[in-house]
């Protein structure tokens, strides 16, 4: 069983899924790492050699940002537009649509459950 | 989509000449802007602008974090409403 930036390890699926279940590597990224590393994306997690598992973790230390220090910038980045006081962070703090969508329907990912409103039935 | 490359940042002509005059001068007066469109370029750092959000002018302080960032992005246009305490229709059910 490997164990890759921190606490992942995906057992017994193909090297290119497992990747996938770090924080910040896809399906793409998952290709490209085994790419560079020479890889096989079919190995699974548990045949890995060492060599292969050591490979793998050099280049995503290299050459990714996976994990914490990936959630880290995201949420720095959210806070310096917070900070500056410009729109898209003024729509973080609210908790609502960033990108201009509408909000007068939809936009439930971003703001959440409705919220029943006092008084509206007939 | 993002501009070209090719082309740099926009910022309204005008703008730029001002900044450069009070650069010149030594002096820090707000500047009154509609140029909401304008790219804030490190050069406006230092500076303070009067935004105009279609109704009034928002004092905007450039600081070295808004650099990229359209002047327009901080003197929001809208409104914010929220119903709150509509007691009368509460009591219809």
């Amino acid at each position: 069983m490997a164990r890759l930036a921190g606490v992942d390890l995906p057992k017994n699926k193909r090297m290119g899924v497992a990747l996938t279940y770090i924080y910040g590597i896809g399906p793409t990224k998952a290709k490209q790492i085994l790419k560079d590393s020479g890889v096989s994306p079919d190995t699974k997690t548990d045949e890995l050699a060492d060599s292969e598992i050591s490979a793998i973790r050099n280049i995503i230390d290299k050459e990714h940002k996976v994990e914490g220090d990936l959630r880290r910038d995201i949420s720095m980045s959210i806070k310096r537009l917070m900070d500056i006081g410009a729109y898209r962070g003024l729509r973080h703090r609210k908790g609502l649509p960033v990108r201009g969508q509408r909000t007068h329907t939809n936009g439930r990912t971003r703001k959440g459950p409705r919220r029943a409103i006092a008084g509206k039935k007939k | 989509m993002a501009r070209s490359i090719k082309k740099g940042p926009y910022i309204e002509e005008r703008l730029l000449t001002k900044v450069r005059k009070m650069e010149a001068e030594g002096t820090k007066n707000v500047i009154k802007t509609w140029s909401r469109r304008s790219t804030i370029t490190p050069e406006l750092i230092g500076y303070t602008f009067a935004v105009h959000n279609g109704k009034k002018f928002i004092p905007v302080y450039v600081t070295e974090n808004m650099v990229g960032h359209k002047l327009g992005e901080f003197s929001p246009t809208r409104t914010f409403y929220s119903h709150s305490g509509d007691r009368k229709t509460k009591v219809r059910k």
